[in-house]
This record gives structure tokens, sequence and C-alpha cells, in this order.
């Protein structure tokens, strides 16, 4: 046995531990950082009024954010519902039956791509097929961009998480006489469930603070609406606008808009792993 | 050598010529095998001999992945299910397997034998629970399971997975069972436990197993094929290949002098 070769090691291994605690320690910083900071100017915007009243005229005293609120929550949700299954039905497509034909290789190809795009261009594409075509600005119109940033999301996790799942499992299924479809389905997606299902929450969780896709598509809207046929008002554009402007009662409330979204993330992000780490002990 | 159709057996399993490729990787070379209806037939040999393969040859599980192919003839009752048109499900469902570790589904006790029989039965549920008893019972576990049939088929242990398994593959009532080193990855009890069901399989079924194990394939197994790279080496009654073995390669490998 070598000491100084055993000394040497252990000092590698010290440096190396240090050189990552402080990695650690400093993404830790930033992180509490950022909330700290929400949390000192958001919490005095958190009230009552934020939920019940919309945003305020330029000028005008008070107001809230729950048009916003509405707006973000109808267009994540209608995205969540357009993205789960073309999501979920790639995935399994190209986990289970695509394998490395050609037609899987350009999906992945394609999906790869749309995951790194810029959502800036995504939004900017559904203004120009969408919103310039029937003139104006729509919460359906956000909904479509946001699912182009989500929907690739889904498809990745999708298959990532079957392609996890043992072979032996699958090839189990077929060995009772299964046919294809009956053994994507019943056996490997429930086994992957709960990976998928943090799949979509991460989706959600992303799409949830989105800006660039939506100031094209849904717009703002001063005023309170439930119709997805009209601009949309939305916290991240909310709080983009008002951040900036010279009204206090506005900054207040892009304030608040932002620790609301930051909070919401967080819960889905919690929720995600809560949801894996169930996987985990299967 | 010595060939069971020499003896008044009905062959339920023919192979004739049999030659596997991995890609351009030659895993079988020229097998003829016979394999006979009700009894075990036991695959020896050492790590890469091929007989693993051969068994994925039986159920055609092999098709499921490109690049792997098999020329020459497989007789399933006189019909040869290499055969471009022989419907692999159908094909599945009378040729049963069980795997090295144990794969139950991620459902309830009771869902991992009832899935198998809903492919191609429809059951009122009084027969269903019927069947999924008879199925549990056949494999040894019924007693252990009936009153938890609603949890996981995860919760069970290794041993009990295993028999899950093979209960699971009984539930479909096909004519043949393989068995892939179905206890490699359990513990002597529940190997015993294993074997014993082995030889109470084949009153109903014929059955099929590779193993690592030569004193498992002496105990449970009523002929052996002796298998090194990819050929069969030597085929017979068990009792004769461990008694009095006919090449020097089988002899040297049954006393452990290699492999």
């Amino acid at each position: 046995m070598n000491s100084t070769i055993y000394a040497r090691r252990k000092r590698v291994n010290q440096i190396g531990l240090t050189l990552s605690m402080m990695a650690m320690a400093l993404g830790l910083f930033v992180l509490l950082w950022i909330l700290f900071v929400l949390f000192k100017n958001g919490i005095s915007a958190i009230d009552w009024a934020m939920f019940t009243e919309s945003t305020p005229a330029p000028g005008s005293e008070g107001g809230g954010l729950a048009n916003a609120i509405v707006g973000s929550f109808m267009m994540v949700l209608v995205t969540a519902l357009v993205s789960t299954p073309i999501g979920i039905f790639a995935g399994v497509y190209l986990a289970e039956y695509g394998d490395e034909s050609k037609t899987a290789e350009l999906t992945r190809f394609v999906t790869d791509i749309m995951l790194s795009a810029p959502s800036i261009v995504l939004g900017l594409f559904v203004y120009a097929i969408l919103v310039a075509q029937v003139k104006h600005f729509s919460g359906w119109a956000g909904s479509l961009a946001l699912a182009l940033i989500a929907i690739p999301v889904v498809v990745r996790t999708t298959e990532n998480m079957l392609r996890l799942v043992p072979g032996s499992l699958r090839e189990a299924a077929f060995a009772l006489g299964a046919p294809r479809w009956k053994v994507a389905t019943f056996v490997t997606l429930r086994a992957a469930k709960a990976g998928v299902m943090t799949g979509l929450l991460l989706a959600l969780a992303r799409i949830s603070g989105e800006t660039a896709p939506l100031l094209f598509t849904a717009l703002n809207n001063q005023f309170f609406s439930w119709d997805m046929n009209a601009p949309m008002a939305n916290l991240p554009v909310v709080i983009f606008q008002f951040a900036m402007s010279p009204y206090d009662n506005w900054v207040r409330l892009a304030w608040g808009g932002a620790l609301l979204i930051t909070l919401t993330v967080l819960v889905l992000n919690i929720l995600a792993r809560v949801f894996f780490r169930e996987k985990v002990k299967v | 050598m010595p060939n069971s159709s020499s003896l008044p057996l009905k062959n339920a399993i023919e192979i004739r010529n049999l030659n596997f490729f991995y890609g351009t990787f030659k895993g079988l070379k020229n097998v003829n095998l016979d394999i006979a209806e009700n009894k075990v037939t036991a695959f020896i040999g050492p790590s890469g001999c091929g007989k693993s393969t051969l068994l994925r040859t039986l159920n055609r599980m092999y098709s499921l992945y490109p690049g792997q192919r098999a020329e020459g003839q497989i007789n399933f009752y006189g019909q040869n299910i290499l055969d471009a048109k022989q419907d692999l499900n159908l094909l599945r469902a009378r040729v049963g397997m069980v795997f090295q570790k144990p794969t139950p589904f991620p459902m309830s006790i009771y869902d991992n034998i009832a899935f198998g029989i809903r492919l191609y039965e429809n059951l009122n549920r009084a027969d269903m629970d019927e069947r999924v008893e008879w199925a549990l019972s056949k494999a040894a576990i019924w007693n252990e399971v009936k009153d938890k049939l609603g949890q996981s088929g995860l919760s069970l242990s290794g041993g009990q997975q295993q028999r899950l398994c093979i209960a699971r593959s009984v539930a479909v009532k096909p004519s043949v069972i393989l068995l892939d080193e179905p206890t490699s990855a359990l513990d002597p009890i529940s190997t015993a436990k294993v074997e014993e069901l082995v030889s109470e399989l084949k009153k109903d079924y014929t059955v099929a197993i590779v193993t690592h194990n030569m004193q498992q394939a002496a105990r449970v197994s009523d002929f052996t094929a002796y298998m090194y790279l990819g050929e069969l080496m030597e085929f017979g009654h068990t009792e004769q290949i461990f008694m009095k073995p006919a090449r020097q390669e089988t002899e040297d490998y049954i006393t452990g002098r290699f492999g």
C-alpha cells in the first residue's frame, strides 16, 4: 500500500468536496435571495382584494389581479388538456412503437429542436398563423403558444420514463400473447405512471411563468373575462407591464403576482417530487 | 446421439435445422431437437451457449427485436411457427414463458392473473374468480395470497412473485410453458417450491426449462440437452446424460471440470 497515493487521493477528495459544497451554497444562496426579495416586496400585496378585484386602470387606486389569475389559470388549463394527450401519445409512440424507425428519429429530432426553441419565436409564430389571420388577440392563441412549449417537454419525459421500464416487464406482457397496444397501455404506461405525471407537472410549472409567448398572443385584458376568444389577462404579462410602470399600486401588484407565480411553480415542483418519490418506492 | 423421437412419445415441438442470428453473429448452429409432450426438457450449458436463445425462439420472443432472426423449422404440433404468417400473439398465448427475474405487472395480484385471461376469453365475474383461484392454486401460492388479492403484485416477496408469474402463465392455459432460469434470483426455499411446481405442471403441460443449476436439471427434468457455443452437443434422457454421457465435453461440464 502506497501511503503517498492514499494521501493524495484524500486531498483530491477534499478539494472536490469543497468545490461542490461551494457550488451548492452559491445556488442555494441565490435561490434564497430571490425568495427573500420576492417575499419582502410581494407579501404586502397579497390580500383579499388581489384575488377579487381586477387590474386597476392607470392612475386609479387599489385593484387586484383576479382577471390575470383567472386568465393564467384558464390558459394553463387548456394547454394541459391539449398537450397531455398529444404528448403522451407521441411519447408512447417513440418508446413503444417507433424505436429506431425513420419517423421516430425525425420526431425525436424535431422535439429536441422545439425543446430548445426560444419561447418568443413560438409566440411570434402563433401571432403570424393565428392572431394575424383572425385579427385579434385571444386566450386560445395564448394556449396554443404555451402548448407548443409544453408538448415537447411531455413527449420527451414520457418517452424517457417509458424507457426506464425494464424490458423484462414488456417481454412478460408480450409472452402472454398481449398485442402491443395493450402492453403499452396496461403494463408499461402504468408502470411509468408516476414518472409521466411528474413530467406533466414540470411542463405546467414551466409554462405558467412564460411571458414571451403570451405577449403577441393573449396580450392582456384590463377587465375580468372568461372568454378564451378575447384578449386575456395573465400574470406574466401583467407583471411585465406593471413592474415598469410609474404607479405605486401597479408595482406593488406586480410583486404580488410574481410571488404568487413563484409559489405556484414551487408547489408544482414539490408535487412532482412527491409523485416521483412514490415511483421510486415501487 | 439418442433421440427422443425413437421413443413412444408424442412431440409437442420438433426443432429442425435451426440457425439463429443476432445481426451477423450466429447464436445457434443447426439445432435439431424434439420436446416431448407432458415432459420436462432441460437446457444446460455454460453462459452464452445459446440455451436461452433457443428457448426464446420457441415463442418467437426474439421477433420483438429487429436484427434477430431464425432460420430452419420449429414445428409446434406440426405447424411451423417460424413461418412469416404465424400470428405471434396467438402463438404466445399457447406457449407461455416465465423469466429469470420475477416480473409482476404494476397491478393487483388478481389483475396480474386476470390480465392474460381477458386477452382471449370473456369470462363473467364468477368464472373469472374461479379461474384466478385455479391458476394461483396450480402455482401453489393461493393460500399465501387469497386474503390479499387486491394488493399490488409488487408487494409480494421474490419467491412469491415468481410463483405469481407462473400462475399468470398457467392461467391462460397454454400447452407449453417455457421457464428461463426461473429460480436463479430466488432463495433455496423458494427454489424448492418452484421445482416442486415444475414436476406438478408437467401433468398438464409440456415444460422446457433453462437452468444454470445442474442439480436442478437432474431433479426436475425427464430430458436434458447440453449446449455449447450455439451447438446442441448432446441430448437424451436426463438419467443417461448425467450417469453416462456419450461425450467427454458433456461429462466435463456436468462434473464441473469446466464451464
